[in-house]
């Protein structure tokens, strides 16, 4: 079991890259008591960080601070380069428009249709009318769901909600996107559908991202499946591109169990693992 | 039992203290960019156009019966002409504001509370900070302002349908002249009476708008929370209208002597 020190680490090419996000000696809790200890950690450009542990043990909690919509009672939070857990609510609110945030419901604002969800970012940036225009179509064709645009979030299907919510993260085209258990609740094939956006997205458009979930097979399908981009494909990496993927950056799954990082590393090494409450997040699948 | 009232004094204080600082903070938002016009004209229409049929309706009834209340009385020392004074100075100094501000709290402070705290609930408002839009600008500001712009119209309007009914109820139950009617009410009301009928309005648009966003946004507890959220706002709108209305008119009483 390891865990890194929120520093800088070495890039593929060997030269020093500034980590996306930092947490360090972060501690939330309420009235209830601590729900996160002493955490740090650090996610690197083009990252997957999966998030695992079960239901209250703070992964939720992870992404909100690190978009700024929670403060941490002690540690300090860094994201693209900024503190942002010493950040003024004003300040936080133009931060926020670097990252993209996939919400477990979806969160689509229920009074708007498809289109207006997905534009919401871009008329916040007061972008062009014509840009945006371009742009959410590009992002709902990325979704399969260009044929939504008038729509309203209730006549949609839960998987379709989650497919809007990425598209609608997408549209701003952050170099970031956060993903709270984007499929709890679906049926498999739909979850595997949401997990085949993510893959694109990662591999098309290069996003850092930290996935929140208690599903380890959505961890281990990152870590083993690529976006093959000329035959539009999902494919499982070979051997060779995972010898080759060693260098690149990688997914790596952090496991939180009392309030504190409980395992943090490549997910071959949580597969290989002996240690019983690992073994037991194993045999869930 | 005393760490009991304790926990309840400090949560009591934490509410004021939270609701004065939303309060503080959705008028101080009209003076800075972005303001959100669009959402400010749906709120105008909601709680404006959407609260004028039970407004007229309420006022139109509530006119008739303050004159077969009063004419009952006046008719025993033969003054019934009086009734259109007493109507009058009544519906536009107090029942037509406070009963306007109670009925735009029955539906809107519960319409603001249950729409603020569904959204809270599934996540619309962090996805909304998550996308950096200040809540307090979108969601409150324009409620609070389409308040105080509202509540004055409604209260004139009712006003005058009051009189109306007033009016109908004096020429059909009491045989009066309408023309007389109206004749003695419009001479019976000076400025300063104008002036108390309009003032209170502006208060109770603010505070039923923003006691409907302050439980809105501050819903915990999922869709059970949203019941109670909805209620609480009725309730304590209701009874801060109430409250606000007794130092509204010993003001503007005071005022009304001092400047009129």
């Amino acid at each position: 079991m390891t865990t890194s020190s929120p520093q800088e680490t070495d890039s593929p090419q060997g030269t020093e890259t500034s980590a996306v996000v930092t947490f360090a000696n972060v501690r939330i809790g309420f009235d209830e008591g601590d729900i996160l200890r002493d955490v740090s950690f650090a996610v690197m450009p083009r990252e997957t960080l999966v998030l695992l542990g079960e239901t209250g043990t703070g992964k939720t909690l992870t992404l909100k601070m690190a978009a700024g919509l929670l403060r941490p009672m002690r540690g300090k939070i860094e994201m693209l380069g900024q503190e942002v857990s010493a950040m003024s609510e004003n300040e936080l609110l133009a931060h926020r428009r670097q990252l993209g945030f996939v919400f477990q419901e979806g969160a689509l604002f229920d009074s708007l249709s498809v289109f207006e969800n997905v534009a919401y970012g871009l008329r916040e940036e007061r972008v062009a009318e014509e840009e945006i225009e371009s742009r959410v179509l590009e992002a709902l064709r990325f979704v399969e769901l260009e044929h939504t645009g008038e729509m309203l979030p209730s006549e949609l299907s839960g998987g379709m909600r989650r497919r809007v919510s990425i598209a609608r993260a997408l549209a701003t085209r952050p170099p970031i996107v956060l993903y709270d258990s984007p499929t709890a609740g679906l049926d498999p094939v739909t979850a595997q559908t949401i997990i085949t956006l993510i893959l694109r997205l990662r591999d098309v458009y290069g996003v850092t991202a930290m996935l929140a979930t208690h599903r380890l097979q959505d961890g281990f399908a990152l870590a083993k499946f690529r976006f093959d981009a000329e035959s539009k494909r999902v494919v499982r990496l070979t051997e060779a591109e995972n010898a080759a993927s060693e260098n690149e950056p990688p997914t790596r799954f952090m496991v939180y169990r009392d309030g504190r990082v409980y395992f943090e590393g490549a997910p071959e090494e949580f597969a290989e693992s002996k240690d019983a409450y690992l073994q037991r997040f194993l045999a869930s699948i | 039992m005393g760490e009991v009232l304790g926990d309840a004094f400090k949560q009591l204080l934490a509410n004021i203290q939270g609701y004065a600082v939303m309060s503080a903070q959705a008028l101080a938002n009209v003076a800075s960019a972005p303001h959100y016009l669009q959402d400010l004209l749906d709120q105008m229409d909601d709680i404006g156009v959407g609260s004028l049929p039970i407004v007229l309706m309420s006022g139109l009834f509530i006119g008739a019966v303050m004159v077969l209340q009063t004419g009952s009385q006046f008719t025993r020392f033969g003054q019934t002409a009086l009734t259109g004074d007493v109507v009058a100075i009544a519906l536009v100094r107090e029942l037509g504001p406070t009963l306007t501000g109670i009925l735009v709290a029955g539906r809107s402070a519960s319409g603001i509370a249950s729409v603020l705290g569904s959204m809270v609930v599934t996540e619309q408002v962090d996805a909304m900070r998550a996308m950096g839009t200040d809540p307090s600008r979108k969601l409150v500001t324009p409620r609070v302002i389409a308040g105080i712009l509202m509540l004055p119209l409604l209260t004139a309007l009712n006003d005058f349908i009051g009189l109306l009914g007033g009016c109908l109820a004096s020429v059909f139950s009491l045989r009066l002249n309408a023309v007389e009617f109206w004749t003695r009410a419009i001479n019976a009301l000076d400025f300063a009476d104008i002036m108390q009928g309009m003032m209170k309005p502006l208060v109770y648009g603010f505070i039923l708008t923003s006691v409907g966003c302050y439980k809105g946004l501050t819903v915990s507890g999922g869709t059970q929370g949203v019941g109670r959220a909805t209620t609480q706002a009725v309730v304590v709108a209701s009874v801060m209208i109430i409250g606000a209305d007794l130092f509204l008119t010993k003001l503007a009483l005071y005022l009304g002597d001092k400047i009129f």
